[in-house]
């Protein structure tokens, strides 16, 4: 529990925050208690419970072991249509047309698809309009909705909790799990709530709010815990930065993200394909709109920041907590007391080839991707055109990436002349998928160069092996694409 | 699933905290559509000095003689001791499936990540949560030929100084691993419920019902 009974920290960009812990012993139920008791299909005497799961998301790469096992015990998906398939992981981001030039790719794209057309199971393939990154694809067809459980075989399913929806990532047993009986057995986490309080600055994003959580609460600060996001810096950000901020719980430790729901999650639901539609429609809304913790709710732990003092984030190190504002230097190992810690930040200087001192802002960068399920929006890629005012790439910078998430946002992005921005600034326009993100396509670092990455995770060789991956907002990415370094979005804003 | 009950064995110390699931088995290798052969290539960028590739055969591969587990001491070791938060990042099942296949059946830290912690119990391995203090002890205590004995009956670790440390893990998912119980069949023995379940919610969410 690294912050458990701090009453006061100074982050490192010098600012004082509050962070503090309440306890309180009021009935109150939170958001995460009614979507919990909401599902309890059988609860154990030791307290794990059978939870019915509403939604399943499958993708080709945690499937086929599970697909494999339903087959080989001859069962049979208990509601077949709770599911659904795209693929997204491996799919290449051009030339599709000739298909997937990777043997082994290919064979797992096909195996989804012949699972699917086995199983019953709706797939959008890589023809169709529809496809892109799970957990775009999701909220988008409105086939994950407020109330649901969400599962998938990916541990940012948490995304979809922006929509309060209680959506978690899964393994492949559980996947088969859930499949076979639209249920898990889950043990209930604690409550936390991350208040974020007042407004942000010019050139702070969703991806700064919850890259400076991160940065403050560690990569294990949540574990145990669902967060739920709230205060006015969260309840202004669009459903786009919403999801945002619940796609990199998981970054923090938590499996699980949730927002509570408001017009604007109504709103965003309203007439898309698999959204209830008439009198289901107006039901759906009367029992979506108590979905917010009660006032007197009982959380285990609170946590609040300031929205103001947050600056544009980057990601110096090899884990999403390694973060600073980018006005901030790296760190000095020398100065860390516990021994760990000054390990881990010694091993992820030498990985990234920093010096301790060097300023962010003079990080030169050798590849810029712009897309994951963190940041491939219709806002994320507004935000990124938005920031390149005319100008072309750095001649140092060898790649920029542009990958919408899903095939609709593509025509969307198209339709609003985006693409021809990014042309014209000598970046990629490309087609859906995770492409970069983990660099399982032809996508990728090669070892030692610097990317600005739009992404959630900057692990050792995720985005190609040896590769140095800094995490960042859209506007960031793109704004360092046409600089070459690092630049201080707040102030060009 | 191979059931877990008592186990003997030499430990292995990875010194490292947040050891996140890329490292343990990096994503080249989420391509095989097997649950089978993923032991060669755990913790690959660590263990080789070259880039694995899938299906690549590892016995000529450059060893990493510095990495832990290609020290001759260690091989064998079907415990992993290690720091913090290990686990964490992607929810890859491959992560447990790779340390099965090469041989590990318990992991001893002092957090591990939810997502790998429930995989865990899944495939038979056994990750024992112990206090940091206990933890760290037991890496300076680590000498070559170092064995641990665990009992996930008496939820105990037998130290070779005679010392018995306590460990406790919830008694459903002790319950299964203990017998090697398959999660569905179990599940599908409250079919009943579940049905009364969806009958029920029908009533309260029909939109979620409308499906062909
Ligand atoms: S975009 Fe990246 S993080 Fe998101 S689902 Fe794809 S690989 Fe995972």
């Amino acid at each position: 529990m690294p912050i458990r009974g701090i009453a006061y920290l100074l982050v490192r960009d010098g600012t004082p925050r509050v962070p503090y812990q309440r306890e309180t012993n009021m009935a109150g139920k939170t958001l995460y208690d009614k979507l919990w008791d909401d599902h309890v299909v059988h609860t154990e005497d030791d307290g794990s419970c059978l939870i019915y799961i509403d939604r399943q998301l499958l993708h080709e790469v945690t499937s086929p072991q599970a697909f494999d096992g339903m087959r080989i015990s001859g069962r049979k998906p208990w509601r077949v249509a709770r599911n659904l398939a795209v693929a997204d992981h491996n799919v290449p981001t051009s030339g599709r047309a000739q298909g997937i030039a990777d043997p082994v790719s290919r064979l797992q794209v096909q195996t989804l698809e012949n699972n699917c057309a086995e199983f019953g199971i709706t797939e959008f393939d890589m023809a169709d309009i529809r496809q892109g990154i799970v957990h775009v694809v999701g909220p988008e067809q409105g086939a994950t909705l407020p109330g649901m459980t969400v599962v998938c075989g990916d541990s940012h399913t948490s995304t979809h909790g922006a929509s309060a929806a209680l959506a978690f990532g899964i393994g492949t047993s559980e996947v088969e799990h859930a499949l076979a009986t639209q249920t898990l057995v889950q043990k209930k986490a604690k409550n936390m709530l991350i208040k974020v309080n007042g407004k942000t600055g010019p050139g702070v994003t969703a991806k700064d709010i919850v890259l400076a959580i991160i940065g403050q609460i560690g990569t294990a600060g949540g574990t145990g815990y669902t967060i739920e996001f709230g205060g006015d810096a969260i309840r202004e950000l669009s459903m786009e930065g919403r999801m945002t901020v619940c796609n990199m719980a998981i970054e923090a430790g938590a499996r699980a993200g949730l927002i509570a729901c408001d017009e604007k999650t109504i709103e965003f639901y309203r007439d898309r394909p698999y959204s209830p539609k008439g009198e289901d429609w107006n039901m759906a809304v009367r029992y979506w709109e108590k979905l917010h913790s009660d006032a007197d709710a009982k959380f285990d732990k609170v946590i609040e920041f300031d929205a103001a003092a947050i600056k544009p984030q980057v990601s110096w190190g090899t884990s999403p907590e390694m973060v600073l504002p980018v006005d901030a230097s790296i760190p000095d190992p020398t100065q860390e007391a516990d021994p760990v810690k000054k390990q881990s930040i010694e091993r992820a200087l030498q990985y990234m080839g920093l010096q301790a001192g060097q300023k962010i802002t003079d990080i030169k960068l050798d590849k810029v991707f712009i897309g994951s399920c963190t940041n491939s929006r219709i806002e994320d890629l507004r935000a990124a055109a938005a920031a390149i005012k005319g100008r072309k790439k750095a001649a140092s910078v060898k790649q920029v990436l542009v990958v919408p998430g899903s095939g609709l946002i593509k025509q969307q992005a198209e339709a609003e002349g985006l693409d021809k921005i990014f042309i014209a600034a000598d970046f990629e326009w490309r087609e859906p998928g995770c492409s970069m993100c983990l660099a399982m396509n032809a996508d990728r670092l090669e070892p030692g160069e610097h990317c600005a990455s739009t992404s959630n995770r900057n692990f050792e060789g995720r985005q190609g092996y040896g590769g140095r991956t800094h995490l960042v907002s859209p506007a960031m990415a793109a704004a360092a694409a046409i600089a070459g370094h690092f630049v201080n979005v707040a102030e060009e804003a | 699933m191979q059931a877990f009950t008592t186990l003997t064995a030499l430990v292995a110390p990875l010194d490292r905290a947040n050891v996140d699931t890329d490292a343990i088995i990096p994503k080249q290798f989420l391509k095989s559509i097997r649950r089978a052969g993923f032991g060669p290539y755990l913790f690959d960028e660590w263990r080789y000095l070259d880039r694995g590739e899938p299906e690549m055969d590892c016995s000529n591969r450059p060893l990493n003689k510095d990495f832990v587990l290609n020290q001759p001491q260690y091989q064998s070791a079907q415990i992993l001791l290690t720091r913090e938060n290990f686990g964490c990042g992607s929810s890859r099942e491959h992560a447990p499936w790779a340390l099965e296949d090469y041989g590990f059946r318990a992991i001893i830290a002092p957090s591990f990540a939810d997502i790998f912690f429930n995989n865990c119990f899944k495939n038979g391995i056994l990750p024992i949560v112990l206090p940091a203090e206990t933890v760290d002890r037991l890496f300076k205590e680590l000498v070559d030929g170092y064995q641990l004995t665990i009992d996930l009956q008496a939820q105990t670790i037998a130290t070779p100084s005679g010392e018995t440390i306590g460990f406790s893990v919830d008694e459903n998912r002790r319950y299964r691993l203990l017998n090697g119980l398959d999660d569905i069949a179990l599940t599908l023995q409250h079919a009943d419920k579940i049905k009364a379940y969806e009958a029920e919610r029908a009533k309260r969410a029909p939109w979620l019902f409308r499906e062909a």
